[in-house]
C-alpha cells in the first residue's frame, strides 16, 4: 500500500524555483488502479517519479508498505525498484542494441537471476504479451505496439508489486492503443498489481475507477466506480496470449465504457487540505 | 548480460567505436614508431662508437697532445733519386705514427695494472703516404735550329723556356707521380679480442695467430682490398718491406678506419717507433665504473688523454646525431601531443556517446540497475575500444617501424676529433682522407622491442580507462528519472 503524505517537490532552475508538487496526500491500496491526468507541466510525471522511487520529494514522505522511499538509502531504493516496481514509458525506452529477449532480461539482471533462467523467464514473458515469435528481433525491427509489448514484458517479468506507466499509449495509434490498454488492464487484474498510470488520453482516463487530476502541483481525486469495465478487461486478459483476439475485443470498448459510465463522485484530496 | 550488452553495443555502433579506436591507434602507432626509431638511433650510435673502439672497449688512452716542436715535424719529406736517367719510375713511402704522438709500450702494462681495469691492449696507428711516379730530366739542347718544346704533357717544365741567346737550353724536364695514403695499424696479435681488429669480421682467409708477432703478414679491410685488387695471398710493400695478405676483413658497421692490419712489432719497426703505441684500448671490470677508472688512469699516468665512449658520443655529429636528437626531442613531444589529443578525443567522444544515451542509462537505473553496473558497462565498452585501438595502433606502429627498417635510410655520423682539435698539427698526409675516415654511414633500423609493445598495450588500456572513467562518471551521475525524459 502506498501512502503519500505532504509530498512537495521543488526544482531549482537557475535562480528560479519551480514547485512541481505542493503537499500531495494520496493513498493507493494494493491492487488498486489509479490514473493520473492533468495539463502538461502540472506535475503528473513528477508524482509518478515519487511513487516509482525514481526521485525523492523535497518534503513529505512516500511510503510503500511502510517503507519511506524518501528516507531509505540509494542502494535500498535501487533494490526496491528492481524488486517491486515495474515501469512502462511513453517512448518504450528499450535498449536499441539489444534483442527483445535481452531487453526483457535487463529487468532480471539486478535481481541476480542466473542467465539460463533469465532467458527462459524473458521468453515466457514475451510469449505472454504475444511476442513469442519475436525474441531475437531488435527494437528497430518491431512496430511501436510490439515495442511497447516488449516494454510491458520487461516491466512484468520480475513479477513486481507495482506497475507504473507513463503515457504508455502516447506514441501509439488508436488501434494499437486499445490493444495495449486491454493487455495492461488484463495483466493488472491477472497479477493483482497496484497500477498507476499517467495519461493525456481522456478516453483512457474515463475507464479508470479512480482518477487523480494534477494541476499546478495540486491533486484532485475522482472516484469513478464502475467494476463492469473490468469485466471486459478480464476477458481481454484471458485472451492476452492471443493479442489479435484481444484487440478485436477491445476495439469496441470505448463506446461501451462511455455508455456504462457512472456520475462522478468528486472528492478533494491533498492539495485542498492544509497540513 | 555484461558481455552480451557489450558485444551488441560495439557491434551496432561500429562507426563510433571505430572513430575512438582509430584516434587511439594513431597515437599509439606514433609512440611505437618514435620509440623504435629512437632505439634504432641509439643502436646506430652504439655501432658508430663500437666501430671506433671495438666491442668491449670502454675507453682508450692516447698521448695528451702537446704543441709540436717548431720545424721538427713539418710537412712530409720525400727523397727521390735525382741522378737516375730520364723517365725512371721511382717510389717512396713515408711512414709516420698517426698524429705524430706515441706512448711507450710499457704504459700498456701500467694501464692494465690500474684499479678497475680488466685488460688493456696497445695498438700503433701509422699513416703511410706513398708517392710514386716518373721523373723526366730536362734535356740540354744547343741554340742552333728551331726550338721545339720538349714535352706536351703540360707538366712542369723547369728549364723549358726558350731564349734567343745562344746558351744551351734545358727542355722537357717533368715529373708525373701519384700520392696515395693509407692507414696501417699494428695490433697485438696475442690479444685480438680487444682493440682495432675486434670490430672486424674476417670474411676471407684468416686472422693472425698469436705466434705471428713478427710475421710479415697483413689483414686488409675489404674496401681497401677492393681498391687495390688484393686477394688472400697477394703481396705488397710498405717502405720496402714485403707483406702477404692473409685475410680480408669487413667492419661490423660502416667503413673501416684502417686499411691494413699488421702485427704490432712489425708496425713498430715500419714506423720507426720501437716500443711505442698510439692507443691503449681499455676494458673496465665494471661498465658502471668507467668514469672512476678514467679518473684513476688520468691521475696515475700523466701525459695521457683518456676517452670514454660517453666522451665520444658527445662528439658524434652529422645526420645521425641530428636525426637522433630529432627523434628524442621532437618525436617524443609529438607522440606525447598526439597521444594526449587521442586520449582527449576518446574521452570526449565516449562522454558525448554517454550523453546521447541518457535515457538508456536512466532506464537501466529505473529498472533497478545499480550505478556501478551502468558504469561498468560504459568502462567495459571503452576498454574494448581502447584495446581495439591498441591492436590497430600496434599493427600500424609495427608496420611503420618495419617500413623504416626496410627502407633503412642512410645516416652519416661524423666523429669529432677528441684530442683537442687540430691544435697538435696533424701529419701532412692528407687532410681530406683524415676527414673521411671519421665519417661513418649507418643504415637506420627501427627495432620494435617487447617493452615498446607492452608500453603500447599499457597506453591502450590507459586510453580506454581515461575515456571510460569520463563516460562512466557521466553515466553514474545520471538519475533514474532521466528515463522519463522526452528527448529521443
Amino acid at each position: 500500500m502506498y501512502r503519500l503524505t505532504g509530498v512537495t517537490k521543488r526544482y531549482t532552475r537557475g535562480k528560479e524555483t519551480v514547485e512541481a508538487l505542493r503537499g500531495v496526500d494520496l493513498t493507493i491500496e494494493d491492487g488498486d488502479q489509479l490514473v493520473i491526468q492533468g495539463p502538461t507541466g502540472g506535475g503528473k510525471s513528477t508524482l509518478l517519479q515519487m511513487i516509482g522511487g525514481l526521485d525523492r520529494p523535497t518534503e513529505g514522505s512516500v511510503e510503500l508498505d511502510g517503507v519511506d522511499l524518501a528516507r531509505i538509502s540509494e542502494t535500498k531504493l535501487t533494490r526496491l525498484r528492481a524488486e517491486k516496481i515495474g515501469i512502462i514509458f511513453q517512448s518504450f525506452n528499450l535498449i536499441p542494441t539489444l534483442t527483445a529477449q535481452e531487453n526483457v532480461e535487463t529487468a532480471l539482471v539486478p535481481l541476480g537471476v542466473k542467465p539460463a533462467e533469465r532467458r527462459e523467464r524473458a521468453a515466457e514473458a514475451l510469449r505472454s504479451v504475444g511476442l513469442g515469435e519475436r525474441l531475437t528481433h531488435a527494437p528497430s525491427e518491431l512496430s511501436g505496439g510490439q515495442q511497447q509489448r516488449v516494454a510491458i514484458a520487461r516491466a512484468l517479468v520480475k513479477k513486481p508489486k507495482v506497475l507504473l506507466a507513463d503515457e504508455p499509449t502516447g506514441n501509439l495509434d488508436e488501434g494499437t492503443r486499445d490493444d495495449i490498454m486491454a493487455l495492461l488492464e488484463g495483466l493488472w487484474h491477472e497479477y493483482g498489481l497496484t497500477f498507476v498510470m499517467v495519461t493525456h488520453d481522456s478516453s483512457i482516463a474515463r475507464r479508470a475507477p479512480r482518477l487523480a487530476t494534477i494541476k499546478a502541483g495540486r491533486i484532485t481525486l475522482t472516484e469513478q466506480g464502475g467494476g463492469q469495465r473490468y469485466a471486459h478487461a478480464q476477458q481481454a486478459a484471458a485472451h492476452s496470449t492471443q493479442p489479435q483476439q484481444a484487440a478485436a475485443h477491445t476495439a469496441a470498448q470505448p463506446q461501451q465504457a462511455a455508455h456504462g459510465r457512472q456520475p462522478y463522485v468528486e472528492q478533494q484530496y491533498g492539495g485542498g487540505q492544509g497540513h | 548480460m555484461f558481455g552480451i550488452y557489450l558485444k551488441r553495443e560495439l557491434g551496432r555502433r561500429k562507426k563510433a567505436a571505430l572513430v575512438i579506436a582509430l584516434g587511439l591507434a594513431l597515437g599509439i602507432a606514433l609512440v611505437i614508431t618514435v620509440n623504435s626509431v629512437s632505439a634504432g638511433m641509439t643502436q646506430a650510435q652504439d655501432k658508430v662508437l663500437k666501430s671506433l673502439y671495438g666491442l668491449g672497449t670502454d675507453m682508450t688512452v692516447t698521448k695528451a697532445r702537446t704543441a709540436p716542436a717548431s720545424g721538427s715535424s713539418g710537412g712530409p719529406n720525400f727523397k727521390f733519386d735525382a741522378k737516375s736517367s730520364s723517365s725512371s719510375t721511382q717510389s717512396s713511402d713515408r711512414v709516420q705514427t698517426q698524429g705524430g704522438q706515441a706512448l711507450k709500450s710499457s704504459l700498456v702494462t701500467k694501464v692494465a695494472g690500474q684499479k678497475g681495469v680488466e685488460s688493456a691492449v696497445g695498438a700503433l696507428s701509422l699513416d703511410v703516404t706513398k708517392v710514386d711516379g716518373s721523373f723526366t730530366q730536362g734535356k740540354a739542347k744547343s741554340s742552333s735550329g728551331s726550338s721545339t718544346s720538349g714535352s706536351t704533357s703540360g707538366q712542369g717544365q723547369p728549364g723549358g723556356s726558350s731564349s734567343s741567346g745562344g746558351a744551351p737550353q734545358v727542355q722537357g724536364g717533368g715529373a708525373n707521380f701519384n700520392v696515395n695514403s693509407y692507414s696501417v695499424v699494428g695490433v697485438d696479435v696475442a690479444h685480438q679480442g680487444l682493440g682495432p681488429l675486434s670490430t672486424m669480421k674476417i670474411t676471407t682467409g684468416r686472422t693472425f695467430t698469436s705466434a705471428q708477432t713478427g710475421a710479415k703478414a697483413a689483414v686488409v679491410s675489404k674496401s681497401y682490398a677492393k681498391e687495390k685488387k688484393y686477394k688472400v695471398g697477394s703481396t705488397f710493400k710498405i717502405s720496402g718491406t714485403k707483406f702477404t695478405v692473409i685475410g680480408i676483413a669487413t667492419p661490423d658497421s660502416g667503413e673501416s678506419d684502417t686499411d691494413v692490419f699488421v702485427p704490432l712489432k712489425v708496425a713498430q719497426a715500419l714506423g720507426d717507433a720501437k716500443n711505442q703505441v698510439t692507443t691503449i684500448y681499455v676494458k673496465a671490470t665494471d661498465s658502471q665504473q668507467i668514469s672512476a677508472v678514467k679518473k684513476e688512469i688520468t691521475a696515475n699516468i700523466s701525459g695521457t688523454t683518456v676517452t670514454t665512449s660517453a666522451d665520444l658520443a658527445s662528439t658524434v655529429s652529422g645526420s645521425l646525431s641530428t636525426a637522433s636528437s630529432l627523434a628524442t626531442s621532437v618525436g617524443k613531444w609529438l607522440s606525447i601531443a598526439v597521444l594526449a589529443a587521442a586520449f582527449l578525443v576518446a574521452a570526449l567522444l565516449t562522454s558525448s556517446a554517454v550523453s546521447r544515451r541518457v535515457r538508456e542509462f536512466g532506464t537501466l537505473k529505473a529498472l533497478g540497475w545499480p550505478s556501478r553496473n551502468v558504469t561498468r558497462q560504459v568502462v567495459g565498452e571503452s576498454m574494448v575500444n581502447g584495446l581495439i585501438g591498441g591492436a590497430l595502433g600496434i599493427a600500424l606502429g609495427v608496420g611503420a617501424a618495419y617500413a623504416v627498417t626496410a627502407i633503412s635510410p642512410k645516416l652519416t655520423a661524423q666523429l669529432g676529433n677528441t684530442g683537442g682539435g687540430g691544435a697538435g698539427g696533424g701529419p701532412g698526409g692528407g687532410p681530406g682522407r683524415q676527414a673521411s675516415q671519421n665519417t661513418l654511414e649507418i643504415a637506420l633500423s627501427a627495432p620494435v622491442s617487447l617493452t615498446t609493445i607492452a608500453l603500447a598495450v599499457g597506453l591502450a588500456v590507459t586510453g580506454g580507462l581515461i575515456a571510460g572513467a569520463m563516460g562512466g562518471w557521466r553515466a553514474s551521475r545520471m538519475r533514474p528519472a532521466d528515463a522519463l525524459r522526452s528527448v529521443a
